[in-house]
């Protein structure tokens, strides 16, 4: 089947900075795409050049077979678009804002639907204005959606969400995936892509430093695990400073102490049991035991060598 | 054709539910007729050609507010839109940019229309005041005489590089021409000094055509006037196209 997104070598610049520098990527009928980056990492302005809102220096957009650009008016038709800066008149209303969008479409959602969907039916009177930003966004996210579309693009999708609206949008971004629709989302949270992605491409400086589904990023480094404990008060600034016996094990790769907190680093099926053998063999004591797997967030730091930074 | 009637119906709404475009085309023209008529009544004078002051102030106080919408209301509503991003979100629907400007102007033509109701139902029933023109005619007028100054609001909303500085240029063009152009106050009673300024002010040119036409006169009459209004119109939409942006 024809991807539904083909980007070809895209390329943006403004004045000497290039914001997408040279991106290619395809994206399947059905994903939910995600690129995540830091700010300025050029994942908005890529995103606006596939929707045909800016036009690319160099490289091809082809969207739902058609060109953005050129064909700007049949693919504004079929697909949904929240972007990350924008606003609505102070006095429209929002159950008004979906009435009024609704028009320009001619495929057209039940605008008394998406308000419940989106947890906004008691605002529907409520002026823009008087809308707090978690539900200026969903308000949104509900004009996006209000053409049924083939495509939706979310920039920023849970910005000025609390963690619990933030779960709730992800789920809703599953169902909207569930009916048909192709999702390409941005983030920041590493933890959204993780989530909630099929695929992520890591966007850093304006190019893709990495493409894949989430999980085969994360073994992609390795899959080095981390062990992290507690050493009680009373073994501080005794001999367990660095106990020998654990970097001597084929599972370690290496050891490291932060104030009473001890550090484990290692792979293999037997890593966790065979350091918490040799700790108790050793009459080691310590508390807290925890197991932490890598993430995209050290994904992001391995391949940038930088803290993905909120 | 959806898309532009509800997105007309629904600026008007907004209009309405904005202080400052209520005040001042629904009330300013109204008080206007509270005060001055309070002052000069509506006796027939020689110096207005036998008319009463209040029968020549309804064609002035209809440019009034076709000035008022068109200079602060277009001006600072495009601006505002622009620079807060709502021009932004409306680009990323499938409506054409002409269908946006059209479905504003209508939207804004009508609460325009809005606004002529109480001030000449305010003159009519406590000054009796004389119509004598063809409805047809000064419709026509009213509306090229608004266009032109929608498209002169359009034209500072375009080149400003801020909302604050379009209210700022609107609001510096509007308040001389209400006091100079014949809007506010009849020229007549202006010095002659002031009336060669007011032949500069484009809403002169509107009061001038709307008062012919209000009291009977003919097109024909004035061809100077309407060939202005028409120039002000092309010129300023061209310019206004050329350098329109949507964010």
């Amino acid at each position: 089947m024809a991807p539904v997104i083909e980007v070809r070598n895209l390329r943006k610049t403004y004045g000497s900075v290039a914001a997408v520098d040279g991106v290619s990527f395809e994206i399947a009928a059905g994903e939910i795409f995600g690129m995540v980056g830091p700010n300025g990492a050029g994942k908005t302005t890529t995103i606006e050049c596939i929707e045909g809102l800016r036009e690319p220096d160099e490289g091809s957009v082809r969207l739902l077979g058609m060109d953005p650009r050129a064909q700007r008016e049949a693919v504004a038709q079929r697909i949904g678009v929240q972007l990350q800066e924008c606003t609505l008149p102070s006095r429209l209303r929002a159950g008004e804002a979906l009435d009024l969008f609704g028009a320009f479409y001619q495929r057209q959602a039940d605008a008394g639907e998406l308000l419940q969907l989106l947890g906004l039916t008691d605002k529907r009177a409520a002026p823009f204005a008087k809308l707090s930003g978690g539900q200026k966004q969903r308000l949104f996210i509900a004009l996006a959606l209000i053409n049924q579309p083939q495509v939706v693009f979310f920039d920023e999708l849970t910005t000025g969400l609390d963690p619990q609206a933030r779960r709730a949008m992800w789920d809703l971004v599953r169902q909207v995936r569930d009916r048909g629709c192709t999702v390409v989302l941005t983030t920041h949270f590493m933890e959204e892509a993780e989530r909630l992605c099929d695929r992520v491409a890591i966007v850093d400086h304006g190019r893709i430093v990495a493409l894949d589904t989430p999980e085969a990023l994360i073994r992609s480094l390795g899959a080095e695990r981390r062990l992290v404990f507690t050493l009680p008060e009373s073994t501080l600034d005794q001999e367990v400073r660095q106990p020998p016996t654990l970097a001597g094990l084929t599972q370690v790769s290496r050891v490291e102490r932060s104030n009473n907190h001890l550090l484990v680093y290692g792979h293999g099926e037997r890593f966790v049991s065979s350091v918490v053998s040799t700790l108790e063999d050793g009459g080691v004591p310590f508390l807290d035991l925890r197991t932490e797997q890598p993430n995209l967030e050290d994904v992001f730091l391995a391949l940038t060598g930088r803290e993905m930074r909120e | 054709m959806k898309g532009f009637a509800q997105l007309a119906a629904t600026n008007l709404k907004l209009y309405l539910r904005e202080p400052i475009t209520v005040f001042f085309t629904l009330a300013f023209p109204v008080m206007l007729v509270l005060i001055f008529g309070a002052m000069y009544g509506n006796e027939p004078l020689a110096l207005f050609g036998g008319y009463g002051s209040m029968d020549i102030s309804m064609p002035g106080y209809t440019a009034l507010i076709l000035g008022a919408v068109g200079l602060l209301t277009v001006a600072i509503n495009t601006s505002s839109y622009r620079e807060s991003g709502v021009l932004r979100r409306f680009r990323a629907t499938p409506l054409r940019p002409v269908t946006y400007i059209a479905a504003d102007v209508t939207g804004t033509f009508v609460m325009m229309l809005a606004g002529m109701v109480p001030l000449l139902l305010a003159g009519w029933l406590l000054y009796h005041v004389r119509f004598e023109g063809q409805l047809p005619s000064v419709f026509l007028a009213v509306l090229l005489g608004g266009l032109a100054m929608f498209s002169v609001g359009y034209l500072i909303a375009s080149l400003a590089p801020s909302a604050r500085a379009a209210q700022v240029i609107g609001m510096a063009i509007f308040y001389p021409m209400m006091f100079l152009s014949g809007a506010g106050m009849p020229l007549e009673i202006l010095p002659a000094t002031i009336r060669r300024i007011a032949d500069f002010l484009p809403l002169t040119y509107v009061v001038k055509l709307l008062r012919g036409l209000w009291f009977g006169e003919t097109w024909g009459q004035h061809l100077l006037e309407t060939a202005v209004l028409v120039g002000i119109l092309g010129v300023c939409t061209a310019v206004a196209a050329r350098f329109f942006r949507w964010e």
